[in-house]
């Protein structure tokens, strides 16, 4: 593939992973082929936003987080406990974050069709129907291309996991927009200088590189050479950044108030991320594809998940972060109303729930109705694929417009759907 | 005269919702049963094929009852809630009357049970204590601190003069009732626990809890050889304990390896010499134990439910595999021997109580 040598974006890069092995490449600032899509033009109206998602791998059940049913035959034991918005309740498994119920929305209406985990992962973080393998770029890459603003040195999409699925494809957008991981919440991979190395020693080599990449690009230059010279460029930038990942730089009392295990601190990660301005954030929590002792498991799990989230979503608003920042707590899927026989819960994705707030977003709403089992959506039915729009236009990305890529136009989000204007207005 | 191998169905009552928990009135008779989302009931089969008569226990909780405790001499019936209550009902009269209900624990109380006087009630839950409890008022006695993780399950000895207690990690303790103390603690947590690196989470615990006769055996009943922990893929187990094993930590390991080094060449030997040992069904599917029970006649009966199905299993007192199995029609969830020894009722997730006589 010959690239543009006038246009030094990386939307012609090649996959970061097949050149590069492990090292994450983070966004790169827009650059003339972008501004020059009037769509996306239009789109980009802010790059000072975030998007914080919360991802609860395994599918959390709904019942016994945002839409209990208690003394139902599908509610199970726990008991729904009132929130901080008057009339809201949530599951008795959810004390700190119902504190902050009036910092977020429930949308209790998700009808996404779909019980394969890797179909809801993808969908649900690209906000298309995608049955196959990655066609559409998923968030992340959607937010760090958009919203990254010009000269940000780290990476625009980070995933911060213990366990659940890798980073976030950029698909078409190139590699320059997919997930950069922290594996444990670690920093990214071969982002520090090896040792015997010398800052100096370093530089020159960098120096040395550069000047044969610059020849060589003045006659032979192609997206797999833009994207070698990128990955090279930010691994340098990181090299000197990788504080920023350091999770315990944050004080000891925070580190009390988040709490010492994995989610917990990937939690206190996130804020760290976000102050710096990383434009988009995923913390993943895993487990949640509890077949067997649903109950028990959601105890430990959200036992796990509660007072963290609760704090960083405290902070976040006291620190003046979560106006521009985008929280949402999503799964694949959610869980059978149906108990099986091992007090189970199965895979759902029938009737479920997801949260959102922050940027600007109606806080302290609830968006659809489930059935008085749980069993069926009432009222406002909605999908990854509204879920999609509505973040993104959150963030002040014009949802409905499209990237440019390579002489063709890809629609930013499904045409076929729209935001969920409610939440919006 | 009783013969597991002629176990066979003598009734069947269709409660509709899931159950939870069986247990028998301390006389015989009465057979009290707890469900999905209902109040306890009170079951007294018909004589002579009439139907049975069901009697709900009405009020005192808002969540599952997963324990009943009965107390002796028709004193009534304790029921132990994850709404962390334990309710009391008085069974004197044609139907049951609740007569208090306390605020026992914080969170789920998971296990209830009375003393062999009927005196004292003990219950643990997943506030990781273990609490004593005067039956005839409700006053609290003690409260026993030292476990760290929920505690599954409470027992008492059969001479009285113990309190055991299994957490979540297998971990096992005896407490003294009569001081309010821990008197020690013994290691099951091997095969009674694991942590699942896939899903993150801990996985274990002790389902089902009895002693023999003489209380020279201690079983737990549980999940082991744990391959996925979220679908409960796992080997229903009864983790049997002498009584008499070494008191300690230290001395369970040391007893090992003194054992190994005499030449028990696998660990399953040498955790034997620890005075530890494991009952499991022939070909068992995957489950759990969710009941055991000794039976006076000399043999452990094991009731498992999972992934394979539901199965009540016989087991001498000397082996590890049963003598005999029978295959329940759905998985059940709970388990109980009459007091004359002669059936077993099993709480079924069918929405059935069923039970099974020993005899031909």
């Amino acid at each position: 593939m010959a690239a543009n040598p006038a246009c030094r974006s990386a939307d012609h890069a090649l996959s970061r992973r097949s050149l590069l092995g492990g090292l994450g490449v983070g966004a790169l600032g827009m650059c003339g082929g972008l501004a020059a899509t009037p769509g996306l033009a239009e789109a980009v109206k802010s790059g000072s936003k975030r998007v914080l998602i919360v991802f609860l791998h395994g599918g959390v059940s709904q019942l016994e987080s945002w839409d209990p049913k208690p003394g139902t035959d599908t509610g199970g034991p726990f008991r729904a406990i009132p929130t901080s918005v008057p009339g809201t309740h949530i599951s008795e498994l959810l004390p700190h974050t119902a504190t902050q119920m009036h910092r977020l929305s429930i949308i209790r209406s998700l009808d996404t069709k779909n019980g394969d985990h890797g179909r809801g992962q993808r969908e649900m973080i690209s906000g298309r129907d995608q049955p196959a393998p990655f066609d559409y770029p998923s968030l992340g890459a959607v937010v760090a291309k958009t919203s990254t603003p010009t000269g940000f040195s780290l990476p625009g999409h980070i995933l911060i996991r213990g366990a659940g699925t890798g980073p976030g494809s950029a698909a078409y957008l190139g590699p320059q927009f997919a997930g950069v991981a922290m594996n444990d919440g670690k920093p990214p991979e071969y982002t520090a200088r090896p040792e015997g190395l010398t800052g100096e020693a370093d530089r020159r080599r960098a120096a040395l590189r550069s000047r044969f990449n610059d020849r060589f690009a003045g006659r032979r230059r192609t997206a797999d050479t833009d994207a070698y010279t990128f990955s090279y460029d930010q691994a340098l930038d990181l090299l000197d950044q990788r504080e920023v990942f350091d999770v315990t730089k944050e004080s000891v009392r925070d580190h009390d108030r988040y709490g010492s295990h994995e989610f917990g601190q990937h939690c206190l990660l996130a804020r760290r991320l976000l102050e710096r301005g990383v434009p988009f954030v995923q913390v993943n929590h895993s487990n949640y594809d509890t077949h067997f002792e649903n109950f028990d498991f959601h105890i430990e799990q959200l036992g796990e998940f509660d007072r963290p989230f609760a704090t960083l979503v405290n902070d976040l608003t006291e620190r003046g972060l979560m106006e521009d920042t985008l929280v949402c707590v999503m799964s694949e899927f959610g869980r059978t109303p149906r108990i099986n026989d091992r007090y189970g819960r199965d895979h759902w994705g029938t009737s479920w729930s997801i949260v959102m707030g922050g940027a600007g977003v109606q806080s302290g709403g609830i968006i659809g109705r489930t059935n008085a089992d749980g069993t069926a959506v009432e009222d406002r039915a909605v999908d990854h694929g509204h879920v999609f729009h509505t973040i993104l236009q959150a963030i002040g990305v014009d949802s409905l417009g499209e990237f440019h890529v390579a002489g063709r136009d890809h629609p930013i989000a499904d045409p076929a759907k729209g935001p969920i204007d409610e939440l919006l207005a | 005269m009783i013969d597991p191998t002629k176990t066979h169905q003598t009734l069947e009552y269709k409660h509709g919702r899931p159950l939870l928990a069986v247990r028998y009135a301390a006389a015989g008779g009465a057979i009290y049963f707890s469900a999905e989302n209902t109040p306890p009931q009170r079951l007294v089969p018909g004589a002579d094929g009439a139907e049975a008569t069901v009697s709900p226990l009405e009020g005192g909780h808002d969540s599952w009852v997963k324990s009943l405790a009965v107390l002796p001499d028709g004193r009534g019936v304790v029921t132990a809630g994850y709404d962390g209550r334990l309710v009391w009902f008085d069974d004197a009269g044609k139907t049951p009357q609740m007569v208090r209900a306390i605020e026992a624990h914080e969170g789920w109380v998971r296990s209830v049970a009375a003393s062999p006087d009927g005196r004292l009630l003990a219950s643990c839950g997943n506030d990781r204590l273990v609490r004593l409890w005067d039956a005839a008022d409700g006053r609290e006695l003690a409260v026993l601190s030292g476990h760290e993780s929920h505690v599954y399950e409470v027992a008492w000895r059969p001479d009285g003069s113990a309190v055991m207690s299994c957490d979540l990690k297998g971990v096992v303790k005896e407490w003294d009732p009569s001081a309010g103390v821990l008197r020690r603690d013994i290691v099951t947590a091997e095969p009674l626990w694991k942590y699942d690196p896939t899903f993150r989470a801990d996985i274990g615990g002790a389902r089902s809890i009895g002693f023999n006769t003489d209380g020279s055996q201690l079983a737990l009943g549980g999940i082991t050889k744990v391959t996925n922990a979220f679908a409960g893929i796992g080997k229903p187990v009864i983790v049997l304990v002498d009584w008499e094993q070494p008191a300690v930590p230290d001395k369970v390991d040391q007893a090992a390896d003194t054992a190994a080094s005499q030449g028990a060449s696998t660990k399953a030997k040498a955790a034997e010499a620890t005075g530890v040992r494991q009952l499991l069904g022939k070909g068992a599917g995957d489950g759990v134990c969710w009941g055991v029970a000794w039976h006076p006649e000399g043999f452990w009966i094991g009731q498992a439910g999972g992934g394979g199905g539901g199965w009540l299993r016989f087991f001498q007192p000397d082996a590890t595999e049963d003598f005999h199995a029978i295959k329940l029609p759905t998985n059940g969830r709970g388990m109980a021997l009459s007091p004359d020894g002669t059936d077993v009722a099993v709480a079924m997730a069918d929405g059935f109580l069923r039970v099974y006589g020993l005899h031909g």
